[in-house]
């Protein structure tokens, strides 16, 4: 592939995952963030936010309910009769019913069983629409984007003693890293290009142009994810500086110091993974981990180090538990005090970005990345060995499962962002059941609990690592 | 040869359109009505007293001199750990001497109250 080739590659990936990330999952984040807790709170939560429909389309969408109503029930009932169809043939021994065989009637079970669950969230969307007057609120997943804009056109504020270009590069300083620490991150195995529409051998190795599912492969993998999220520090702590105010110095000195600690103790937690894995690029220990067919969640040192690498990525990012640096019932808004409108949205982006990248990374590190159990480059192979005849059917269901190179990875792709986001929610479940540790508490948490047991985990997985080999 | 550092700088210079595009968009669209009392620094609703720039606890430099010696300390373990198994037990007794040393430190400060906030 030529250079241009390769430029283009990666302008591909950047914008997969600038918008899967800061267009999709941070959002997510915001949106699941207070949607949950007014579930917990049993509030009713923001979704306020809708888009108003005009009246002729919901006088349509009133119309549309009864036939939908009896689409569903048909749907249905057409299903139920090819079931009962297919049972009665099975029992007698029957070949075809009306010249169909069973064949056809399996396809009509699953079509009608499709489109009758189609219809029915087609009719309770519509139905939503028409009870709140018109209102399309989309569970109130309008509210981060109303949110967005609600920011931007806020009173853009700047104290008149701060610091003015401290102050305004502080939050340009905290989105950046975050952003660029997804450069390391792998999403899926390696894309052979010439096999795009074929299947790849299972096994051997493949000629073919590669392209790394990822923005860049680096030699130093990790220690970039670290570099960047060091660099995270300086925002938070420029930002509490330049404000002219008590409390942000407060919240600036204090978020420094927290981070600084737990960057620290996030850094040790995850050595015993370079040791069994025996790289510090993230490709290779997914691939490690999919090679063995084996997460490193269940290597039980790494079990250990997943749990202290959790509490050091809720602490690194700062939030409940670990917000000391802006306990608003102490500090107020900590090193946030003094900003307003999209300038104080740029931190929380940040955050929010920051506890992505976190569980991406945890996913790489302790829950296989893109591994997704059974599958391999060429297709589905379930364990053991068998053949399933679908009865009174040519149709035959095998252990194996050939699929095409492209499909493999979007599998790969889909599982490994659906396993960011449960560790997202995780994140999330901690914030809300959770209360906040005092500063002196998670100081000590950092260098009396995480630093020494890491360091006796580093210490315990080198003699394992060296008996075993 | 395609230089891999170059994809970093393209994603450096989308994030830093995507962080600036937010700024401007912000300094553009939001109005600005100051007013004396929106000037003072926001300390929920009381006169502020003295600079603000106060004195912080010695406890900050305590900990960002400890940050120095253990991140170092990380530095120094990340080549250790991705060469381990190459260097075997001579590299894995060498490494436990240089954690012993760390450790003792550790013991040190913890003793002398360093990592004490109470007081």
């Amino acid at each position: 592939m030529d250079i241009s080739g390769h430029i283009l590659a990666a302008l591909l990936k950047i914008l997969f995952i600038i918008a899967v990330v800061v267009g999709a999952f941070a959002p997510m984040l915001v949106w699941a963030e207070r949607r949950q807790s007014a579930m917990i709170q049993d509030r009713v939560g923001p979704r306020r936010a809708h888009i108003p429909l005009p009246r002729g389309v919901v006088g349509l969408f009133r119309a549309s309910l009864k036939p939908m109503e009896a689409g569903v029930f048909l749907s249905f009932f057409a299903a139920g009769l090819a079931i009962l169809t297919l049972v009665l043939m099975g029992l007698f021994g029957i070949e075809t019913v009306a010249g169909q065989d069973a064949e056809t009637f399996y396809l009509a079970v699953i079509g009608f069983g499709i489109a009758g669950v189609l219809l029915r969230l087609g009719h309770k969307l519509h139905k939503g629409i028409v009870d709140s007057g018109g209102k399309l609120a989309l569970l109130g997943l309008l509210h981060p984007a109303a949110d967005a804009v609600k920011m931007i056109f806020k009173e853009d504020f700047t104290p008149p003693k701060a610091d003015k270009f401290l102050f305004s590069i502080a939050p340009i300083i905290t989105v950046i890293p975050a952003i660029i620490s997804f450069a390391v991150i792998p999403f899926a195995d390696t894309l052979y290009l010439e096999y795009w529409d074929q299947v790849v051998p299972r096994d051997g190795e493949i000629i073919a142009t590669a392209v790394p599912m990822q923005v860049a492969s680096l030699n130093v993998g990790i220690l970039f994810i670290f570099a960047a999220a060091g660099t995270g520090v300086i925002g938070a702590a420029v930002g509490g500086y330049a404000s002219d105010n008590k409390f942000s110095l407060m919240g600036g000195i204090r978020a420094a110091s927290q981070m600084v600690s737990y960057e620290v103790a996030l850094g040790l937690t995850i050595v015993p993974c370079f040791m069994i894995y025996d790289s510090l690029r993230l490709e290779d220990m997914a691939a490690w981990q999919h090679e063995h067919g084996w997460w490193g969640f269940f290597i039980p040192p790494l079990t250990i180090a997943s749990i202290l690498y959790l509490f050091a990525a809720i602490a690194e990012t700062k939030r409940i538990p670990f917000d000391v640096p802006e306990g608003e019932s102490e500090l107020v808004g900590g090193y946030l005090t003094e900003y307003s409108g999209m300038k104080f949205g740029m931190f929380f982006t940040g955050e929010f970005i920051e506890v992505v990248v976190l569980a991406a990374l945890a996913v790489v590190l302790f829950f296989g990345g893109w591994d997704v159990p059974f599958l391999y480059r060429s297709g589905f192979d379930l364990p053991g060995t068998w053949e399933l005849t679908v009865p009174m059917t040519e149709w035959v269901i095998t252990d194996q499962f050939l699929l095409q190179h492209w499909a493999v990875l979007l599998i790969q792709v889909l599982f490994f962002l659906f396993k960011v986001v449960v560790l997202m929610w995780l994140q999330l479940m901690i914030r809300w059941t959770l209360p906040r540790f005092r500063y002196d508490q998670l100081m000590q948490l950092c260098w009396k609990g995480l630093l020494p047991l890491s360091l006796i985990n580093i210490l315990v997985t080198g003699i394992l690592v060296l008996l075993w080999t | 040869m395609f230089p891999v550092y170059l994809p970093v700088l393209i994603l450096l210079i989308v994030a830093s359109a995507v962080a600036l595009g937010m700024f401007t968009a912000t300094s553009l669209a939001g109005p600005k009505k100051p007013t004396p009392e929106k000037m003072l620094p926001y300390e929920s609703g009381s006169n502020t007293t003295g600079a603000s720039h106060l004195r912080m606890s010695v406890k900050f430099y305590l900990t960002a001199i400890l940050f120095v010696v253990f991140d170092i300390e990380a530095v120094f373990l990340y080549p250790w750990a991705s060469l381990f198994r190459e260097l075997g037990w001579f590299g894995f007794v060498e490494m436990l001497l240089f954690l012993t040393i760390l450790g003792v430190t550790l013991v040190y400060a913890w003793k002398k109250g360093a990592l004490e906030w109470e007081k």
